[in-house]
């Protein structure tokens, strides 16, 4: 089962993958997830791994994962190493003004498990795109937010040096 | 899940089919020492019995299969979520690694819908590569059609079972009060009732394994218990012939009334929460020679007090 949320954030593609790159962020801005922890060597970058897991009704659901295309600042894709199968890609788009489209898209499912994993992928589907759906709100807000607070440090410090050719 | 329970202890050192099938880690198996020779419609249930028994194949943890489980998880996921809206807290509190003993208490009968629950919701969290053996009695490992149990780890209670478990660095769920907790009456749904057993304390001690408390609420609420049954099956002489003492008695969908729950029931839909509670690390605790009773007393305090905890954020029995 493949499911998908996007949005548009107003920030360059490196600010947005500045946060998506930093494994120590993600249980600040994933939706659902509990766990998030680095298994590699690398904590980034093609071949880290991570724990992760995504509350999804009864259960904690997901598994170690592995970084497969690192490709900054624009795709970092991850597979299933142990847990559900699933893959998993940011995309980054950057558009004209400084935004940036940014897509998560997400793949999940247990071969082998016949009609019933069928029918689970199904009913799990509207939980797990309500969580990437407010993955990526919370993605907007905290990278638009850090880009407004480096904005108006700028203008602090134009401010204070401006002062301070006055005097 | 069928009603996995551990009963018996085996402390008199017997062995063989019997003795296995008497479980291990309970304790009754304070077998008690009966005076006078049988009678003979005694002595012709006993050697039923031990018919029964022998013909039990034993139980081997090589039968587990991890492509299985992870396979039929999305199954039990649907039923877990769907139906008894399933939510297990505290998982982080399992260790990652290595031996431990989780100590549960048991609700539901014969189908014991809150083991199935945590064994779904700790798979999916450790994954399938963190083996989980649930020890059950032999004879539900054995019923005909639950031969699905053994692929899931569900093994017959046995202290060689515990040992291999353990030592090969496994988690192993057992729950003491089997079949004498499982069959409570309902108005007793929120008493945790290990019957005294204490040979999980035993084993816990001789492994030198943490003991990771487990607490689930709303299997008891399946159905509607009546009672335990235990005069009835001493009246049958069931408790000497197939070690059986009790022989519930419920009103449970399809059935109606229902004596003895052999053919199981349709479970309602009862909301099923369960909680692990912080690892006891015994030896620790109580030092190095630790008192049983103290050490029983205070994990099935720990037990009641999150149990009692879990009651009272339900408002509705079944609802939750």
């Amino acid at each position: 089962m493949r499911v998908g949320a996007s949005i548009q954030v107003s920030a360059p593609a490196d600010a947005v993958w500045a946060f998506i790159a930093d494994p120590a962020r993600y249980l600040h801005f994933m939706a659902g997830i509990t766990r998030w922890e680095v298994e590699s060597e690398e904590p980034t970058g093609c071949g880290a791994r991570y724990r992760m897991l995504m509350r999804v009704r009864s259960a904690e659901i997901g598994g170690l994962v592995e970084v497969v295309e690192w490709d900054a600042p624009s795709d970092m894709a991850w597979t299933s190493v142990t847990g559900i199968d699933q893959r998993g890609r940011w995309r980054l788009r950057e558009r004209r003004f400084g935004r940036t489209d940014v897509e998560f898209r997400l793949s999940y499912g247990v071969a082998g498990s016949g009609l019933l994993g069928w029918a689970a992928e199904r009913v799990a589907a509207p939980t797990v795109t309500a969580n990437l759906r407010r993955t990526l709100q919370q993605l907007k807000r905290q990278v638009e937010h850090e880009q407004l607070r480096a904005a108006a440090a700028a203008r602090r410090e134009a401010k204070q040096r401006a002062a301070a050719g006055g005097d | 899940m069928a009603g996995t329970s551990t009963t018996g202890a085996s402390r008199n050192g017997h062995s063989g089919d019997g003795e296995r099938v008497r479980g291990a880690l309970g304790a009754d198996a304070e077998a008690e020492e009966r005076g006078g020779g049988p009678s003979l419609p005694e002595r012709f249930l006993r050697a039923i019995g031990g018919q029964v028994a022998r013909r039990i194949p034993e139980a081997n943890l090589d039968d587990r299969d991890p492509d299985y489980i992870r396979e039929t998880l999305p199954g039990l996921w649907l039923l877990s979520s769907l139906y008894f809206r399933g939510e297990v807290r505290g998982l982080g509190n399992i260790p990652e690694k290595g031996p431990v003993l989780l100590v549960g208490n048991h609700s539901g009968g014969n189908l014991t819908v809150d083991t199935g629950v945590f064994m779904l919701a700790y798979s999916a969290y450790f994954g399938v590569e963190r083996e989980l053996y649930t020890l059950a009695h032999n004879l539900v490992v054995s019923f005909p059609g639950l031969g699905f149990l053994k692929r899931w780890g569900v093994v017959a209670a046995s202290r060689e079972n515990a040992r291999k478990t353990l030592e090969e660095g496994n988690a192993l769920l057992v729950y003491p009060g089997g079949d004498y907790e499982v069959h409570r009456p309902v108005w007793e749904r929120n008493v945790v009732d290990f019957d005294g057993r204490k040979g999980w304390i035993r084993t816990a001690l001789e492994h030198d394994v943490p003991i990771v408390p487990v607490v689930a609420i709303g299997g008891q609420e399946t159905s509607l218990f009546l009672s335990r049954g235990e005069t009835l099956a001493k009246l049958l002489m069931l408790d000497r012939a197939f070690r059986l003492k009790v022989l519930p008695i419920s009103i449970a969908p399809p059935w109606g009334i229902n004596v003895g729950d052999f053919l199981g029931h349709i479970p309602l839909p009862a909301k099923i929460t369960v909680e692990a509670l912080p690892p006891i690390h015994v030896r620790e605790a109580f030092g190095d020679d630790p008192d049983l009773d103290e050490v029983y007393d205070h994990v099935t305090r720990l037990m009641q007090e999150t149990l009692d905890a879990l009651a009272a954020e339900r408002r509705f029995p079944v609802i939750g």
